[in-house]
């Protein structure tokens, strides 16, 4: 029960996201998370999109350096402690998180969606499924 | 005796020019019957054009021969152009560089004499006597640089002081405890000395020195002004080139405006890079060496690549020896940064160890201050790929550990997008130099 995310190096130069988002608009991809690491010459920007296939093979016609990799998608009910309790749940069975994001998408007031990344994807599905906690599916983000 | 401290040959550094031409004429001759009887590889050459050694009765026949250039160097490495039995050889010396395209050179003890003789006119003309107390901080060992400038140091008979390059707060140690008064290094190395005595809380006038002989790499006005600020000192410069024998070829006197060329061992000509056409003095144009009394490793007509004018005005030092402008550039693909010679494919063999595909990358050289930046664009390709920015650094930091360890410099390296470097007819470019010089 993972998402594809698309992560895309990046200079740290002017104009460099807008032409990334112009790109994927134009094809018809719409973005549903993304965030930014970077250091003082360049970036890596994570990508959660509709149809990251698409997005990849569009990218990659235009030269960019892409890799797909598979990321966690978790539904929280937007309350405190929402977040520290899917934490814990990762923590009690030794799972690190090597980044998380926001996504954009929200159904409801109630809900709020979190990508992740962890040092152990697969234990981190079985341990936040049988927590009770919500992960989303490519199909499933594909249609929010 | 005056003059004694002026030149250190005062015969051959005055010498008129028609004694000069005489001399080179007589020289010549016998250095062409030696090339065409013991290196086939350049007699070869010479029967291709149909030029014999009964061709060439003086100077003015020099435009006769072939020329000899750098990719000539490379065919005949390593004894190709060997012009004595090995067993009279005493030494070689070498160029930095990949094994494809390093030069070695050979040295008979007549051609070691020679080339330290060359140094120590060089030494005498910045004011050095014996008297003096010369630290040579030129790298040592298979680079001209120590070698020359110690050689020619203990012909003058200065107290010499073996240090090589680096750890600078010894050498400014030294510098004081011994009183030395000349210092011999690359101009970037003199200028960094100077910034680390400022650093040190010292003053120029805390150091004993009073003369600086600079070479084996570009350097400006501005850098030279720099230099003699932040040391004290008068900066000389002076020129060579390994194949020739290395530093001496030619050297400044007091006058700092261009150095005067060993005319006696050398000739030098300007010709069109193009043609080969020989231009008259004054013009710009490569810089081309004939090596007149060397036994071991003779060049004819070798090609520098250096771009330069000539000049025969009338020196206020006295000396009658033609005056060579400080090179104005290079024709060829290797670079000097940092007093090291780089080339690019010593570049591609790191890139290439990174990752399957051909790198694509660029070599950014700059000059701030007096200090020559180096820059490497690495565009990533598709095994470099990454989700992390960890694996990105990492990746920065083995490229740039293996480059310090091929060319002995440090560059900085800076990842870059997929087909982001320019490409000039498919091909990116892979130099930019944007130091000025003159
Ligand atoms: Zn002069």
């Amino acid at each position: 029960m993972t998402v594809k995310q698309l992560s895309v190096f990046v200079e740290n130069r002017a104009g460099r996201l807008s032409t990334i988002t112009r790109l994927l608009g134009d094809n018809g991809i719409n973005i549903r998370a993304m965030s930014i690491a970077d250091t003082k010459d360049f970036g890596i920007l994570r990508l959660i999109v509709n149809d990251s296939e698409k997005a990849l093979e569009v990218l990659k016609a235009n030269s960019y350096a892409v890799t797909c990799t598979n990321v966690l998608a978790l539904r929280l009910s937007d309350k405190p402690g929402g977040l520290a309790d899917a934490m814990t749940c990762l923590y009690k069975d030794n799972i690190s998180v090597e980044y998380m994001y926001a996504a954009f998408i929200s159904e409801t007031e109630e809900t709020a969606y979190l990508i992740l990344r962890t040092d152990k994807t697969d234990e981190a599905v079985t341990a936040l499924t049988e927590g009770g906690f919500k992960l989303v599916s490519d199909e499933e983000m594909r249609s929010l | 005796m005056e003059d004694q401290k002026l030149y250190r040959d005062k015969e051959h550094e005055c010498m008129s020019r028609e004694e000069m031409k005489a001399l080179q004429s007589k020289k010549l001759v016998a250095q062409v019957k030696h090339v065409w009887d013991n290196v086939p590889y350049y007699r070869k050459k010479m029967e291709e054009m149909g030029v014999s050694p009964d061709d060439i009765k003086s100077v003015d026949d020099l435009h006769k021969l072939p020329f000899l250039s750098k990719a000539d160097l490379r065919d005949a490495y390593p004894k190709g152009l060997l012009a004595v039995p090995q067993s009279e050889c005493v030494r070689i010396q070498s160029t930095s560089g990949t094994t494809g395209k390093r030069v070695v050179a050979f040295y008979t003890q007549n051609d070691v004499d020679m080339w330290e003789e060359c140094v120590a006119r060089a030494i005498v003309a910045a004011g050095g006597t014996n008297e003096d107390v010369c630290q040579v901080a030129y790298g040592y060992g298979l680079f001209t640089g120590g070698a020359g400038l110690h050689g020619g140091s203990h012909k003058v008979g200065c107290l010499t002081l073996p240090m090589s390059s680096g750890n600078t707060e010894r050498q400014i140690q030294f510098m004081q405890d011994l009183g030395a008064t000349i210092l011999c290094c690359t101009p970037s190395y003199a200028a960094y000395i100077g910034e680390v005595v400022k650093e040190m809380g010292l003053k120029p006038e805390d150091l004993p020195l009073k003369a600086g002989i600079f070479g084996a790499e570009p350097w400006t006005e501005e850098m030279r002004q720099e230099i003699e600020k932040s040391l004290g000192i008068k900066a000389y410069d002076i020129y060579g080139l390994t194949e020739l024998s290395g530093p001496g070829v030619a050297f400044e006197c007091s006058e700092q405006s261009g150095m005067h060329i060993n005319e006696d061992h050398f000739i030098a000509e300007i010709i069109n890079p193009e043609t080969g056409e020989v231009l008259p003095d004054g013009t710009k144009g490569e810089l081309v060496f004939t090596s007149i009394d060397k036994e071991a490793f003779p060049l004819l007509r070798y090609r520098t690549r250096d771009i330069c004018v000539l000049s025969r005005k009338k020196c206020s030092c006295g000396r009658t020896l033609v005056k060579m402008a400080k090179p104005m550039g290079r024709s060829d693909d290797m670079l000097i940064i940092k007093g090291v010679n780089v080339f690019p494919s010593q570049i591609e063999s790191v890139l290439i160890k990174m990752s399957n595909a051909t790198p694509n990358y660029q070599i950014v050289v700059d000059r701030v201050g007096t200090t020559d930046t180096f820059e490497i664009l690495v565009e990533i390709s598709d095994d470099m790929f990454s989700d992390t920015i960890k694996t990105y650094e990492e990746l920065q930091k083995k490229i740039s550990q293996d480059i310090k360890s091929v060319l002995g410099i440090r560059a900085k390296i800076k990842l870059v997008e997929p087909k982001s470097i320019p490409r000039s007819e498919g091909k990116a470019v892979r130099v930019i130099d944007r130091r000025k010089l003159v």
